[in-house]
């Protein structure tokens, strides 16, 4: 594959269509300008940042830093999801729990099954997508399961009554924000190439690779995150749904 | 006797919502009456152990509830919620539900003809039904169940008059043909009196009468 060098300058220049953005969101009063200009700052800070230590971790290439690195996405990625969680109880924990079995896992079965070598140049960038797209998928799910037990506390307490387990009572909501988590990354998976161009597939051909190349490695990501996002999902959800209930298989209090 | 509260104390947030309340609640027919907000649902929930109390004991058939499995506990003492709450599916789903959990074969002719619903409603969705048929199914579906004591909180409440003398119908016609006993949770002093045999008289979380029906509401 050849590679392509950009300069400053060029990353400048490309500022044009961030003022465009700001300029229609004065335009339009959508009040986004601040937030416009935040999302800038944060993301040149947060990528050049990035940029460096991928650069080091590539450099040093010992498989200890890629995983100090990966724990540090999983320990961020399980605080932001906790976040999007807040009528869940305790979500930090299953959160976490989710998105390292979901990146070791997956993770581990690509390079297992000779996908990808077990060197810092894949095991970082693939593993940074495999845990945001966890990430995302978990919170979701959480956020749907927080709304799906704070709606339905009569039902479940009447399912309780019947003398059903915890675990029988909430299957029908933990299914649903299973289904939530899943539901966006699969039906883009269904529309990828006909509505959107995915970031790696772009990435490799404005770098040079040939089409052909380009296909197979997106759609190598998109399976893997397939299995990283139902492996987050389920984890998360089969985890989090028991802090709603005590020992004794009663329904907790809200705030409890 | 069936159930016996010593003490018993239960706390949610600030408010104290049972506090020192202590009764004995035999066998037969037993409505626990009392103003909103008095105590009375959280007092039939602690029955089945769908809360636990922070301080005191509850004992059923002399046993201590705390030693009994919840799961097991709740299949014989059945509880039916104030607002019907079934699955999504038929009315039979519901029926097979409940008596898969405790073990029971089922007969929904029986259950439904029982609960005053006609048999011909094991097939239709619950989402179809009306609000007074949708209780008479979740009373159908404790009875698929064959518990020993059934727990009813506020049974009619949300049903018009008509519906509200059928279910009493129907309770009373239950207590004759099956051995089981019943704690109703009633705002009305009228329908306690004309279910119950024994009444339990609640005031802020403390009760404050209890006895034979025709002694205390007379």
């Amino acid at each position: 594959m050849t590679s392509i060098h950009l300069s400053p300058g060029q990353v400048a220049a490309s500022l044009a269509l961030v003022v465009l953005a700001a300029a229609i969101s004065f335009w339009q009063k959508a009040d986004l300008e601040r937030d416009i200009g935040i999302a800038t700052v944060r993301s040149f800070v947060q990528l050049t940042a990035i940029g460096y230590a991928i650069k080091l971790i590539f450099e040093a290439d010992t498989l200890w830093l890629v995983f100090a690195l990966l724990a540090v996405m999983v320990v961020f990625g399980a605080l932001t999801a906790r976040s999007r969680a807040k009528k869940v109880p305790g979500a930090f924990w299953p959160l976490l729990i989710a998105l390292a079995l979901a990146g070791a896992t997956t993770l581990g079965l690509v390079v297992a099954l000779g996908v990808f070598e077990p060197t810092a140049r894949y095991l970082v960038p693939v593993g940074g997508m495999v845990i945001g797209n966890a990430m995302t998928a978990s919170a979701v799910a959480l956020n749907r399961l927080g709304d799906e037990m704070a709606e339905s506390r009569p039902k479940i307490e009447a399912t309780l009554a019947l003398g059903a387990t915890a675990q029988e009572a909430a299957a029908p909501f933990v299914r649903r924000a299973l289904r939530s988590g899943m539901i966006t990354l699969v039906d883009s998976t269904k529309t990828t190439g006909l509505i959107f161009f995915p970031g790696t597939m772009v990435g490799m051909l404005l770098a040079g690779a040939s089409p052909t190349d380009a296909v197979r490695l997106q759609l190598i990501l998109l399976y893997a995150l397939l299995g990283s996002v139902a492996i987050a999902g389920l984890v998360a959800t089969a985890l989090a749904y028991r802090n709603f209930f005590t020992p004794a298989q009663q329904l907790r209090e809200p705030g409890a | 006797m069936l159930f016996e509260l010593s003490e018993v104390g239960l706390t949610r947030g600030d408010r104290r919502v049972l506090d020192s309340l202590s009764a004995t609640i035999p066998a037969g027919a037993t409505a626990i009456v009392g103003p909103s907000g008095a105590g009375k649902s959280t007092l039939l929930r602690l029955l089945n152990r769908l809360v636990d109390p922070d301080a005191g004991t509850v004992a059923y058939r002399s046993r201590p509830l705390a030693e009994y499995e919840p799961l097991a506990l709740r299949r014989e003492v059945s509880l039916v919620p104030q607002l019907p709450a079934l699955l999504e599916g038929t009315v039979e789903s519901n029926l097979a539900y409940a008596a898969g959990l405790a073990g029971k074969e089922l007969d929904p002719g029986r259950c439904l003809r029982l609960a005053g619903l006609d048999p011909d409603f094991a097939g239709r969705d619950v989402a179809k039904l009306s609000v007074g048929e949708q209780q008479r199914a979740t009373l159908a579906r404790a009875l698929a169940q064959e518990p020993a004591v059934l727990l009813l909180d506020e049974p009619t409440s949300a049903l018009d008059h008509a519906a509200r003398d059928a279910i009493e119908a129907t309770l009373a016609k239950l207590r004759r043909e099956l051995e089981i006993s019943i704690v109703l949770v009633s705002h009305d002093p009228e329908q306690a009196r004309r279910l119950g045999d024994w009444v339990v008289k609640l005031e802020l979380g403390r009760a404050i009468e209890a006895g034979p029906i025709e002694e205390v509401m007379a």
